[in-house]
């Protein structure tokens, strides 16, 4: 059966009509959210008056957000977590990767999966099963230290100087199987025939490491230290769930994430916290950039 | 972490909510309709508990209660009012949530003549109902349950170490003191966490209209002689090891109770509830309560109903009519008192034969007397739009001191300058 004229597809619209479906999508929970925050970061709106009870204010969100000491306590735990979280995942991902190109061969894609079943797990079971492992009283990491270490038991996620570790230890735990099957992935491009000829010239596996393996994947590491950047900045998961949603005594794991979404949905600012956001942004992009930019002087000077 | 959990257990104070079931607009006499109400645990089953009433006087009008957890309900609240899109025709509401939702204007003003509450003023007991009405003098909220502070303690510790509860009783510092005979004698702790002898001491001594962060014109009222003491108390409880270090509502806080550990607890009149129902029913017989440490008459919690000014228009009537049910008929504000120990906010209630009963779990005390005389004398608080960030402030600001020995004027100082920055925003 022929479809009438008016209902056929005609072909230069198809394209179109199939792209739709992600294009609206994306509209409706991309472009929309960003605008809006956009616009409500020069707003101040008391929620509960409804849509018209927004007021222009000018910058004064922005300002208020640049003196507010919480914001900046905030911007220092995001930081030290994102450099103490993300600095492991890197320096142990690459001997690791290396490790295992090296050393696995029928084994490898289950090690891999092994390393990698973090990264996929859903974030509250990790929450709720490290919060078992943290433990003051019947944690194992507590009974471990103090068997090895006779170390005294330590409330890890209620103690100001350990919340922030056990959070960084968690998220290095998490994503440092992802970074490996990323490095893995460019260890796989690099042709065989360039240690062949190394080893031939008697250059030892550490020297194939670092003057074959390493400059090779260069561009990965690249892109891994920048999705560690954006992500680290963003942490927001870990925290809130391991601190019930407030950050933990005296704020000491309230990330900028955490502290935004606090300041919206708990201090009822929704004005300050859009502002809050696109401030953030402006340091993940200028992080960003400054990677970029590391990366690239570098590469310049070989 | 304490802040809003410090209030969690209103949920169970409090009465109830609904669901929401569309009904096409305009459809009245025939088809059946639906009148949703939104609530938290426990206010929930009050309204459920209030459903065959209700069927008897409209037998057409259903009623849905959606219930979600404590925090959930009120962000979801936030949430629809701000969109006015699926609101419930009834919102129940915690004490603290009132006073932030207040100056929104998102709220129904119960005082205009079509729900006219104003006449009901004097069957309210006298804060809860002043504690609804917003700056601009309208009523957003009808009290049904209330919170009056009280203390409980451990009678058999107390004997042990040769106490009484007068001693407890004439200042927080002989409060204190008493801590440290009991210490001694029994070697329990006076406080699971000493951050609630804090709440209940700067909620002590305020001035009508007077927030306990903030005064009415928004000056930060941090850095004073109430905190100053509160924190200089918390600091010597601290010192003589007098608290548990426990986390309000950890599983080690309620052991501590079931163990005997913990002698004494501050809190709103629900506590006892809580205590009896989940936190250590076989401890029943051996608290009792008192009113707390020089004469401090504070509110600690309670539960409104509301009316959302954009739900439908069509069914304010009947929530008009079930919220007057909830809190107007002495019947109802009974059925939530005895199943879930909801204080009630109307004076018949308070005045009924079943607040002299005695009580089981206090060793058959008769303590809702205590609570109702509480309840004449405790005045009305106003709550700062900033006051649940002023909460977390000031107790980031003890945990410094606490924990790391921070000078306590620098400390209340520091705070203020936090305030200060936020509270005209």
């Amino acid at each position: 059966m022929k479809l009438p004229p008016f209902l056929r597809l005609s072909p230069k619209w198809a394209p179109y009509v199939f792209i739709s479906p992600f294009l609206l999508l994306f509209a409706v929970f991309g472009i929309f959210p960003l605008c809006f925050s956009l616009y409500l970061a020069f707003q101040s709106w008391e929620p509960t008056g409804g849509l018209k009870a927004m007021e222009y204010v000018g910058l004064s969100n922005f300002t208020f957000a640049l003196k507010d000491a919480w914001f900046w306590k905030a911007l220092r735990n995001t930081l030290w977590l994102a450099v103490a979280s993300g600095v492991p995942q890197h320096l142990v991902a690459l001997p690791l990767a290396a490790f295992i190109h090296t050393s696995f061969k029928r084994l490898r894609d289950g090690v891999i999966a092994v390393y990698f079943l973090p990264y996929i797990t859903s974030t509250v079971a990790i929450a709720i099963m490290f919060n078992a492992l943290f433990s003051q009283d019947y944690g194992m990491i507590n009974a471990a230290l103090a068997q090895v270490f006779g170390m005294e038991h330590i409330d890890w996620l209620h103690d100001v100087a350990h919340v922030k570790p056990a959070i960084a230890f968690i998220v290095f735990w998490r994503y440092v199987g992802f970074n490996t099957v990323l490095y893995l992935a460019a260890m796989q491009t690099i042709p065989g025939e360039l240690y062949e000829a190394a080893t031939l010239d008697g250059a030892s596996r550490w020297r194939q490491f670092f003057h074959i393996t390493l400059p090779s994947i260069k561009p990965m590491i690249f892109f891994g230290v920048t999705l560690s950047v954006i992500g680290g900045l963003q942490l927001f998961e870990e925290p809130f769930i391991l601190t019930g949603g407030k950050g933990g005594l005296q704020q000491s794991a309230m990330t900028s994430a955490v502290y935004l979404f606090r300041e919206a949905f708990d201090f009822n600012d929704f004005g300050g916290a859009s502002a809050m956001s696109w401030l953030l942004f402006v340091v993940v992009a200028l992080l960003t950039w400054l990677t970029n930019l590391a990366f690239r002087t570098r590469r310049g000077k070989q | 972490m304490r802040g809003v959990r410090t209030f969690a257990p209103s949920r169970r104070t409090v009465l109830a909510a609904g669901l929401a079931a569309a009904v096409a607009p305009g459809v009245r006499a025939k088809e059946s309709r639906t009148l949703t109400v939104a609530a938290f645990p426990l206010v929930d089953q009050i309204v459920k508990d209030a459903i065959p009433q209700w069927q008897q006087r409209h037998p057409d009008v259903a009623i849905n209660v959606v219930m979600r957890q404590y925090e959930d309900h009120h962000t979801a609240m936030t949430t629809a009012l701000s969109t006015a899109v699926y609101l419930p025709d009834v919102m129940a509401l915690e004490a603290s949530y009132v006073g932030k939702f207040s100056d929104g204007g998102g709220l129904s003003d119960l005082l205009q003549p079509r729900y006219g509450i104003g006449r009901y003023r004097d069957r309210f007991v006298a804060y809860a109902y002043d504690q609804a009405i917003n700056r601009k003098g309208q009523m957003v909220a009808a009290p049904t349950d209330i919170g009056p502070g009280t203390m409980l303690y451990r009678k058999d510790l107390l004997d042990r170490a040769g106490l009484r509860d007068s001693d407890l009783q004439p200042s927080w510092d002989a409060y204190v003191d008493c801590g440290i005979k009991i210490k001694k004698a029994t070697g329990a702790n006076l406080i699971g966490n000493v951050k609630t002898l804090k709440d209940l001491m700067i909620r002590g001594g305020l001035k009508k209209g007077q927030g306990i962060y903030f005064d009415a014109d928004s000056n930060v009222l941090v850095d004073s002689p109430r905190f100053q003491r509160a924190f200089e108390l918390a600091l010597r409880v601290r010192r003589n090891q007098l608290e548990g270090r426990l986390e309000t509502w950890s599983n080690e806080w309620a052991e501590a109770f079931r163990r005997g550990a913990t002698a004494t607890e501050l809190g709103g009149s629900w506590m006892v509830g809580q205590l009896a129902n989940w936190v250590a029913p076989k401890t029943a017989g051996l608290w009792r309560a008192a009113q707390l440490p020089e004469s401090t008459w504070v509110s600690y919690g309670g539960t409104y109903y509301a009316i959302p000014r954009d739900s439908d228009p069509d069914k304010k009537a009947l929530a008009w009519e079930l919220i007057e049910m909830m809190t107007l008929d002495p019947s109802r504000q009974l059925a939530a008192l005895r199943t879930q120990d909801a204080f009630p906010a109307l004076l018949a209630a308070q005045d009924a034969p079943m607040i002299d009963e005695p009580q089981p779990f206090l060793g058959g005390q008769r303590a809702r007397v205590l609570w109702r005389e509480a309840a004449r004398h405790i005045t009305a608080t106003a709550v700062h739009k900033q006051a649940k960030f002023a909460e977390d402030a000031v107790n980031a600001e003890l945990d410094s001191v606490l924990d790391d020995g921070k000078d306590i004027k620098q400390a209340l100082a520091d705070a203020a300058r936090l305030l200060e920055l936020r509270a005209r925003r």
